[in-house]
This record gives structure tokens, C-alpha cells and sequence, in this order.
């Protein structure tokens, strides 16, 4: 006890002597180990906001689109194959579905007033609110009844009431969208993520939206949708449904055996985990540019530790004339190279930390720290420390003491 | 206490080997005061890093209080140094950012412990009670050695060695140094070997070793 009390404050002696060095070497870590936390809370944060809005589209979603889907790239061919038979089909033969939605989507002109603007507007079933999850903050989604009779009902986006509309309620307004008149009967809560926003939509029965735009057909008559999308009753279904539905379309648009899909089918569970998986790649790119910071900084302590003990060859010299052991002697560098790396840590956390948070806060981007990362920097701080401190602590302990008390 | 039989120490010297002690026999009992004189070069700081395992030598037998050390690795010497062997240089070999009284506790570091009681005492022992927050800048020369001197006592080694301890210092301080180590011995029975060229010293020890070449070359005892 007396022993680690001499030794602790040895190196606390030899941390203080030298103030502002010390503080210039902590501040090489301290930035290394701000930067990795800042960095990878904006990786997370980012993912985690991904993740939330995919989570908003409905759990246990899948949407089936026509042609061949290649995430992030240009949709190859827009081959129109889905038809609304296909979606009645699916509805009537695959099990543990709760709903399907077909949809055409178009963009078109909306005029109200004075004010127009351009708007993807969505044709669609009764079913399409509770299958995409969307709530309603004003008015009502379109029924059945409206669907069936062809009522010229509109439900829009939360932007579009906002652009379109400003302070007059929109409910019971008429409005312009394409050739036709609607009167809108709904405006949706504002979900505010970017990833296929239904704040900047507008919907309508699919049988209206046959009416104003010439919905097209395929050569066997079949009326084309650019979109199918149904809930899974149980998660647990989610592959038998996908499997079901894929065998359902192939018989149906006659493909061989040989022959790829000419559809697309996504869970969200996939889209979760494909974008879960670029936004793993960004966090880790993130993390080796910081972690680049954080090894300049454990040179800069190394640096310092050979200085540090070429400057006090004649105490090391001195040690070792009054009994030190060549393990009391690396252990006193190699305690003092961590301690400086694991002060740099702690104080780079909480910079770090802070940081992420004014980032948040201040609305540039979403930062989330996560414990795991803290934990992980500091403890690469100190490995940093132990690693670099290690070649001048055994420099020093292997000092000739004849030699060493003879150096100035 | 000590006995020496046969020490040869040699250095390389890029080709050649360099014999700097060449066939040392010597016995030192315990409670004598010797004195090491010599020109320099003789081999005298050579000799003294020997008895104060600092060094072993190249062939021969060094025995301190019956154990062999002339074969015994770094972790054994460097033990043998904290618990046996108290050090006084000319230099003092004071750490500059250390107080007097953190200076003494350091020797105690690596011989058992730190008893900051035994410390005080043992600056007391030296007249130096009233510095002991001083730092060694702030003391004169003699003070300095005698917080060395302190450093030394405070671990009660067996045998101390003292290298030219007035070397740095007037003759007032020197003098009270001498008359400090020399009191160590006549009331305390400690062992201490001086290495000096100053006659002054030699004229208070029992036993004046004369080194030349490496080679003991006579011996007075008073």
C-alpha cells in the first residue's frame, strides 16, 4: 500500500513538473478520442434515424413494384407487369396477409386559389392507409363506398395542406388535381422523414384516378399498378408470404422456370437491413478516419515519453542506485503514458459527448452515443498509451545505471 | 564484512579489452571506516560501483555479508542496492522537483516502504529539521549532501559508500559533512566506504587504501 502510494505520486510528480507538456500531449489525445465519439454518434445517429422512418412505413410491409429493383440505382426497364388482377389474386390466394394495396402513382398538377404545385399523387384502396401505416390528423381517409363510387376524395400530405392551402383548413375545399375536381376530405399527420414521405403525397380512390389518368393496360388487358403493397398478419410469416406471393405472380405472367423475376418484392425487415448495412459501412469509414486521429495522438504521447525519459536519465540513474528494479522503473513510464491517454479519454468523452449533443440539438444532424463506443475509445486510449508508452518505459528500465548517474 | 578475492574488471575497448581493476583482494569489517585514494584513472569509481552493486566484476568473488554477488542478475543487484548499500555522490544526485523530505522518502521506496516518521528523524539526524519542505535549489551545497546523507541513513543499510562526498563542497561544509559521516560511524558502528582524493578525509579513517593502476598498492591503519 505505502509502495503504490510512493508510486502513485512519483508519477503524479512527473505529470505536473511538466504542466504545459503534459496538457499538449492529453489535448493529441483528447481530440483523437473527441473526434472518434463525434464521428461515430453521427454514424449511428443517422442510422438510427434511417431505421426509425423505415419503421414508419409500417411494420410487416411488403410492397411489390414490376421490373427489376436495384436499391439506390435506377429502377432497370419500369417493365409494367403488376396489374391490379395480380393484386386481387394475391389477396385471394396467399394466407396470413391482413391487407392489400395496389396503387398507381402519377405525377400531377394541383391548383387551388391561386397557388399550384406539382404532386405525386397516389391511386389507391381503402386498405392503403392502415397497410402504410399513415395517420390522420384532420378529416378522414376515403371508405369503401367512396372507392366503389368512384367520389372525387382527396387525402393529402401534410406539406401539401401547408403549401397549398396555408392558414384555410383544406377539409370540404375543392381543389384542381389534373382535369378533374376533388374535394378534400382528409390531411394526414406529418411524419417528417425524407425516405418516401407521405407528407408531400396526395390520395385518391384508384377508380378516380383511373378516370383522370388514361391508367394504362397490358397487351392482355390487365389495368397496370406501379405498386402492390400488404401487410403480413405475423412477422413470422414474412418469408412464407414473400415465397407465396413470388410462385402466385410467376404462374400468373408465365414465366419458365428459367426466367427471373420480372417483379420486385421488398420487406421493410430487408430495406431496414440493406440500409442498415451502408449506414454500418458510413459509421465505420467515420470511425477509421477519426481512429487515424486518435494514433497521431498516441505518437504524440510516445513522442513525449522519449523525451521525457531522455531527459531524466540521471533520475531513472538515481532510482536504480537506490534499489529500483527494472520493473519499477518501465512500470512508473509505462502507468504515466496510460495515465496521460486514459485523462485524454475521459476529458475527450465528455468533449466528445458534448459536441454530439450541441450537434443534435442544434439540428445540423442526429448524433446518438451509444455506451459501447464510449467504452470503446477509452479503452483504445489506454491501449494507445500502453502500446506507445511501452517502447520508452523499456528504453529507460534497461538504462546502465553507472551511466545513467553520470549523464547530465 | 565484505570480502574481495581475485576481482578483475575489464571494459572493451573496441578491439582490446581494458583492465581497469586487475586482481583486488580486500577484507572490510563491519563498523570500519576506510578511505579509497588514488590518481585518477586508478580504478577507484570502478571499485566502488562493484562494492555498490552497481556493477559485477569479470571474474573474481565479491561476498557482502556472506552472499556471492558477483554472479547474482539485475533484480537481485538492484535489491541487494535498496536493502544493503546507502549511496552519497559528489553530486549529490538530489531529484531538483522533490523536497527534502520527498528526496529521503525515496530511498525508502525501494527498500520497504515509505514512513514519512523515520524520514523526518533521519533529517533531524543530519540538523536539517527546519528545511525539510525545501527543495534542493534552495539549499546550499552542504545541505544538499546532508539530505543525502539522510536519504541514505534513513534505510539503515549495511555498508555506505561515499564518492568524493566533499568533492563540490567549501571546506566549512565539507567539514561538517566529514564530521557527519564520521559521527555515523563512531556512534552508530555503520560501515562506510570513502573513495577521495582529499587528505583531509583520509586523515579520519582507520584504514587509507591506496588504488594505482588497479592494483592495490598499500595500506595505512592508524
Amino acid at each position: 500500500m505505502k509502495r503504490w502510494f510512493g508510486f502513485l505520486s512519483t508519477v503524479w510528480l512527473g505529470l505536473v513538473t511538466h504542466k504545459l507538456r503534459s496538457f499538449l500531449t492529453i489535448l493529441g489525445v483528447v481530440i483523437g478520442v473527441a473526434s472518434v465519439i463525434i464521428l461515430m454518434s453521427i454514424g449511428q445517429g443517422s442510422t438510427q434515424q434511417i431505421l426509425e422512418s423505415i419503421q414508419s412505413m409500417g411494420a410487416n410491409l411488403i410492397t411489390i413494384r414490376p421490373g427489376s429493383f436495384t436499391f439506390g440505382g435506377v429502377r432497370g426497364g419500369m417493365s409494367q407487369t403488376l396489374t391490379m388482377e395480380d393484386s386481387e389474386a394475391i389477396a385471394a390466394q396467399v394466407s396470413h396477409i391482413s391487407a392489400v394495396a395496389p396503387s398507381y402513382t402519377s405525377s400531377l398538377q394541383l391548383v387551388f386559389g391561386d397557388k399550384n404545385l406539382n404532386s405525386q399523387v397516389t391511386g389507391t384502396t381503402p386498405e392503403y392507409m392502415a397497410v402504410n401505416n399513415l395517420e390522420i390528423s384532420k378529416g378522414k381517409f376515403f371508405n369503401m363506398e367512396e372507392y366503389q363510387r368512384n367520389t372525387k376524395v382527396a387525402v393529402i400530405g401534410a406539406n401539401v395542406a401547408e403549401d397549398l392551402f396555408g392558414s384555410i383548413d383544406p377539409i370540404g375545399q375543392q381543389m384542381r388535381m389534373g382535369k378533374i375536381i376533388v374535394r378534400v376530405i382528409g390531411v394526414l399527420e406529418a411524419k417528417g422523414v425524407s425516405f418516401g414521405s407521405p407528407d408531400d403525397a396526395v390520395y385518391i380512390p384508384l377508380t378516380v384516378m383511373q378516370q383522370t389518368v388514361a391508367q394504362p393496360r397490358t397487351p392482355q388487358g390487365g389495368r397496370i399498378v406501379s405498386t402492390v403493397s400488404l401487410t403480413v398478419s405475423d412477422e413470422k410469416y414474412t418469408q412464407n408470404v414473400i415465397d407465396d406471393v413470388t410462385s402466385v405472380l410467376r404462374s400468373r405472367h408465365q414465366l419458365s422456370a428459367f426466367a427471373d423475376d420480372d417483379f420486385n418484392i421488398m420487406s421493410t425487415e430487408e430495406i431496414a437491413s440493406m440500409l442498415e448495412e451502408t449506414t454500418g459501412t458510413l459509421t465505420l469509414l467515420l470511425g477509421a478516419v477519426a481512429a487515424i486521429s486518435l494514433l497521431v495522438g498516441g505518437i504524440g504521447v510516445m513522442n513525449i515519453m522519449l523525451v521525457s525519459v531522455l531527459e531524466r536519465t540521471r533520475e531513472i540513474g538515481i532510482r536504480k542506485a537506490l534499489g529500483a528494479r527494472d520493473a519499477d522503473i518501465w512500470s512508473q513510464f509505462l502507468f504515466e503514458a496510460a495515465l496521460l491517454t486514459f485523462t485524454g479519454g475521459i476529458i475527450g468523452v465528455i468533449v466528445g459527448w458534448g459536441i454530439s449533443i450541441i450537434i443534435d440539438t442544434m439540428g445540423f444532424m442526429n448524433t446518438l452515443v451509444s455506451v459501447n463506443i464510449i467504452f470503446l475509445a477509452v479503452g483504445v486510449a489506454i491501449a494507445i498509451g500502453l502500446f506507445f508508452g511501452f517502447y520508452p518505459a523499456w528504453n529507460a528500465s534497461r538504462l546502465n545505471p553507472i551511466e545513467a548517474l553520470r549523464s547530465e | 564484512m565484505i570480502k574481495l578475492e581475485k576481482i578483475v574488471k575489464t571494459y572493451p575497448m573496441g578491439k582490446r579489452e581494458l583492465t581497469v581493476l586487475n586482481g583486488i583482494n580486500l577484507e572490510i569489517k563491519q563498523g570500519e571506516l576506510v578511505a579509497i585514494m588514488g590518481p585518477s584513472g586508478s580504478g577507484k569509481t570502478t571499485m566502488l560501483n562493484l562494492l555498490g552493486c552497481l556493477d559485477v566484476p569479470s571474474s573474481g568473488s565479491y561476498r557482502l555479508e556472506g552472499r556471492e554477488v558477483s554472479r547474482l542478475g539485475g533484480r537481485e543487484l538492484a535489491q541487494l542496492r535498496g536493502e544493503k548499500i546507502g549511496f552519497i555522490f559528489q553530486t549529490f544526485n538530489l531529484l531538483s522537483r522533490l523536497t527534502a523530505l520527498a528526496n529521503v522518502e525515496l530511498g525508502m521506496t525501494y527498500a520497504g516502504g515509505v514512513d514519512r516518521k523515520r524520514a523526518l528523524e533521519a533529517l533531524d539526524k543530519v540538523g536539517l529539521s527546519e528545511r525539510v519542505s525545501h527543495r534542493p535549489i534552495e539549499l546550499s551545497g552542504g545541505e544538499q549532501q546532508r539530505v543525502a546523507i539522510a536519504r541514505a541513513i534513513v534505510k539503515n543499510p549495511a555498508l555506505f559508500l561515499a564518492d568524493e562526498p566533499t568533492g563540490q563542497l567549501d571546506s566549512k561544509s565539507g567539514g561538517e559533512v566529514i564530521s557527519i559521516l564520521t559521527s555515523l560511524n563512531t556512534e552508530h558502528g555503520i560501515t562506510l566506504i570513502v573513495v577521495t582524493h582529499d587528505a583531509n578525509i583520509a586523515s579520519h579513517c582507520q584504514r587509507i587504501i591506496h588504488l594505482m593502476d588497479g592494483e592495490i598498492i598499500g595500506e595505512e591503519t592508524r
